[in-house]
């Protein structure tokens, strides 16, 4: 196999697993916030 | 605010895509291949930069489990919390960019080296770590367990930093110091991934942390709902027996 496979591959699955839990982490907080009254949202400022 | 957002996250955020996206220009197309390893060392600006977020990670994780043991802290529990999680999983992208990088320069994917046998087993304690912070226990007695798993994990890092110096391997000693062989371009498109992980690192910290405040106000929201309903019950059970 060619390097350039084995740099591709590196780096796609990097990127594809950091683009996959930041949109987790970026949800899971929209979704938690709505649940959550004004008051106790502390530390989102 | 409907969203774990705010002004210092977009400016962190918009610098860390900008500082990846000149990463990758000069990872992938501006820096030259490497006289030995040749386009391969490419993998060196993924490689390197995910494992200093993991260090950087359980750093935290270990000065915040120290502070919680001492005053008790939601804030420094929960930002020892996700500092550890980010950690795991920019340890898992090192395993597997250092597998990936393995084939071609060493002829295999794994081999039972010093350096990469130490960072596994520092994967899976800090995966450990990760699991009690998830066990059904009061949030006390978890958050305690885990400050002291968390303290002493950080053993792992100094084994894994110095196992290329103390055994003899398959890795390669240290990347960056006296014997640095990259030099120029190289020198440069690593040091700015570094910069750019960083970055992400630090926005995807405060994200998580945010993250993990609102599990803990949703957590104690619902256990004194059910704490309220209980007494209700209760009361109600012994005005019935009053009243029968």
């Amino acid at each position: 196999m060619n390097h350039w496979t084995f740099v591709i591959t590196g780096y796609v699955i990097v990127f594809v697993g950091i683009a996959v839990y930041v949109a987790w982490v970026l949800v899971r907080g929209r979704s938690l916030t709505n649940e959550v009254p004004e008051e106790r949202r502390r530390f989102l400022d | 605010m409907t969203s774990t957002s705010s002004k210092a996250t977009y400016v962190v955020g918009w610098a860390a895509l900008v500082a990846l996206a000149l990463s990758l220009l000069f990872a992938l197309v501006l820096s030259p291949p490497e006289a030995n390893m040749g386009d391969s060392v490419r993998l060196l600006y993924i490689h390197l930069p995910t494992i200093a977020v993991s260090y950087v990670g359980y750093g935290i994780t270990f000065i915040g489990s120290v502070i919680y043991l001492r005053n008790r802290s939601a804030f420094w529990d929960l930002l020892a919390g996700a500092a550890a999680e980010i950690g795991v999983l920019f340890t898992a992208f090192v395993l597997i960019t250092g597998a990936i990088w393995g084939k071609p320069t060493w002829g295999t994917y794994w081999e039972w080296d010093p350096r990469l046998t130490a960072t596994t087993v520092m994967f899976i304690m800090y995966l450990g770590y990760l699991a009690i912070r998830r066990m059904d226990l009061p949030q006390e007695v978890r958050s305690r367990r885990a400050a002291v798993v968390g303290i002493v994990a950080i053993a792992n890092l100094i084994i894994v930093r110095y196992s290329v110096q103390w055994w003899r391997g398959l890795h390669q000693g240290r990347t960056l110091g006296v014997d640095t062989q990259l030099d120029g371009l190289m020198l440069f498109s690593l040091f700015l991934s570094v910069v750019a992980f960083l970055l992400l690192g630090a926005w995807l910290l405060v994200h998580r942390f945010r993250v993990a405040w609102l599990e803990r106000q949703v957590e104690d929201m619902r256990l004194a709902r059910a704490l309220s309903e209980r007494r209700g019950e209760a009361g109600g059970a012994t005005l019935g027996g009053a009243v029968s």
